[in-house]
């Protein structure tokens, strides 16, 4: 492939694959069995270049490829307020379709039909992504930077090094989490745990101890993603829950998590007492969350501040018909294919936004200007109704 | 002085160092204007365009390589990185960006604990090797 066989595209691919792999000291490469494409997300001119050399240079991914959210609500454009933003995100969305990508435009892939399992190697791209295939799944999968990705796609292969190996993915501390005892049972304990773990070990491997055996996916979604935004968490094992979790642990050093550690941390991402807008679902809500949301907003008084769903275009047609009515009766704006932080959709005029998500709370400061203040989807839903921020 | 490191991506620079206290994801953590804008990072506020930065490893989002690729393409990234553990993210930037527009940002990974803040650094990466060596004002 290197010496421009399969073509010059796939010639570029590869000496982006055999760098990576030299920077990792991976021995050899692997074959995937899937990817996930970030690099669909509009960061700057860079994005076009490197999408259009590949197109022009006759590239396709050879393995299946879904596709992460790029910059633009492709159902809703008119949600995206610039426009030039908003062309170049389209743009660049249509060069991976391209390439041969499913239009997935998703952060939760594994939200989707045909997940990877146990002990697949694959190449996900995608901090959250990496955290719940490798965590959840048990599927194999290194952190993979943007252009990676894709070029593992074509290639179909990817450095074996790094979680790619067994001896990579044993856990580094132990995080005894008992002493939270029924706060586990609630939803906004995830974020909180996971932003903590991420902020304490970096890109280290924490082992959980104490989760509870009812812990939705949804749950660990949100941990994981806190973990990965706060720190580098690209696996953590929750005991007696994820597949690949040690039964022995005691030789790992061991950190207890109390309450007041994770009330401490909703208060350090929560900068702002004041509320201008609401949005949840980052990363992209689940088809399960979506009917708890529309359960929440089915009765009781109107919302009294703009309220934001982000969620994948596969689960807002399962919602059609349906909750999608619900919602957006109550005045939900459904968003797809992007999410509220990484584009223009918010108002510029708002900058005290309400979030479930210990991620959007973590980044959205810096990405879009905004202070945050995170609960529950409950307290959520309360807030705007009240216009003013109410916890429980 | 010489330290002695592993190249990750070859390049030469030279540049006043800035050396990071916390690691940084460039995706949320940078503008295009290569300002740290990381609310959360101690050093926010700080540019780092044209310095030799120095920082422990990346963190965070797989989209740092994208946002250094094109801070490389707009000249706003730094004119060299060191690291102390390899992190696969930041050289891959720097690759496509030498891929794309010919550039070249040396990433290097080197114990640079005994590089002085008031030090004129000079880095030259080869693929084989990389060499740090300074002066002092």
């Amino acid at each position: 492939m290197l010496g421009g066989r399969d073509g010059d595209g796939v010639a570029l691919a590869m000496r982006v694959i055999v760098g990576q792999a030299r920077i990792s000291d991976a021995p050899r490469l692997v074959e995937i069995t899937s990817a996930h494409v970030d690099s669909c997300l509009y960061h700057g001119q860079v994005s076009l270049d490197f999408a259009h050399r590949l197109v022009d240079l006759g590239a396709r991914v050879r393995v299946p490829t879904t596709l992460n959210v790029g910059s633009m609500d492709l159902i809703h454009p008119a949600l995206v307020r610039d426009q030039e933003l908003a062309a170049a995100g389209r743009e660049l969305m249509a060069a991976y379709v391209d390439l041969g990508c499913t239009p997935t435009f998703t952060c939760a892939p594994y939200q989707l039909p045909n997940r990877p399992g146990l002990g697949e190697h694959i190449a996900w791209a995608e901090s959250n992504a990496i955290v719940f295939a490798n965590s959840v799944l048990g599927a194999r999968t290194d952190r993979y930077g943007d252009f990676l990705d894709v070029c593992a796609a074509i290639t179909g292969r990817a450095p074996y090094a790094g979680l790619q190996t067994s001896e990579a993915r044993q856990g580094t501390v132990v995080f005894d989490c008992r002493a939270l005892g029924d706060f586990l049972h609630s939803e906004l304990a995830y974020p909180l745990l996971g932003h903590h773990i991420g902020s304490v070990v970096g890109a280290g491997i924490p082992v959980l101890v104490g989760i509870p055996a009812e812990v939705t996916e949804d749950d660990l979604k949100a941990l994981g993603a806190a973990a990965a935004s706060a720190g580098g968490v690209a696996l953590f094992h929750a005991v007696g829950i994820t597949p690949e979790a040690p039964r022995e642990f005691a030789e790992l050093p061991v950190r207890e998590v109390d309450l007041d550690t994770l009330l401490r941390v909703r208060r350090e991402l929560s900068t702002t007492g004041e509320l201008d807008a609401v949005s949840v679902g980052t990363p992209h809500a689940s088809y399960a969350e979506c009917l708890r949301l529309a359960e929440l907003l089915k009765d009781g008084p109107p919302l009294k501040v703009p309220f934001y769903l982000s969620t994948n275009r596969h689960t807002r047609e399962r919602l059609k018909g349906a909750e999608l009515d619900v919602l957006e009766n109550a005045g939900v704006t459904v968003v797809v294919d992007t999410c509220t932080y990484v584009t223009a959709i918010l108002s510029p005029d708002w900058k005290n936004v309400m979030t479930n998500s210990g991620k959007w709370a973590h980044y959205a400061p810096g990405n879009i200007n905004v202070s945050a203040v995170l609960g529950s989807l409950a307290e959520c839903v309360a807030s705007a109704r009240a216009g003013r921020v109410v916890f429980e | 002085m010489i330290i002695r490191g592993r190249t990750l991506h070859p390049g030469t620079a030279t540049g006043e160092p800035i050396r990071l206290t916390a690691p940084l994801s460039f995706w949320g953590g940078t503008d295009e204007h290569g300002r740290i804008v990381d609310a959360h990072h101690p050093q926010c506020g700080a540019v780092l365009t044209g310095r030799i930065l120095m920082m422990e490893s990346g963190r965070g989002s797989s989209s740092a390589s994208s946002v250094l690729a094109e801070q490389i393409r707009a000249r706003t990234a730094p004119a060299a990185i060191i690291l102390t553990r390899p992190d696969p993210i930041i050289p891959l930037g720097a690759l496509v960006a030498a891929e794309l527009y010919n550039l070249d940002l040396p990433v290097v990974l080197a114990p640079y604990d005994a590089i002085p803040d008031n030090a004129r650094l000079h880095v030259s990466a080869t693929p084989t090797e990389a060499t740090i060596t300074w002066t002092t004002a």
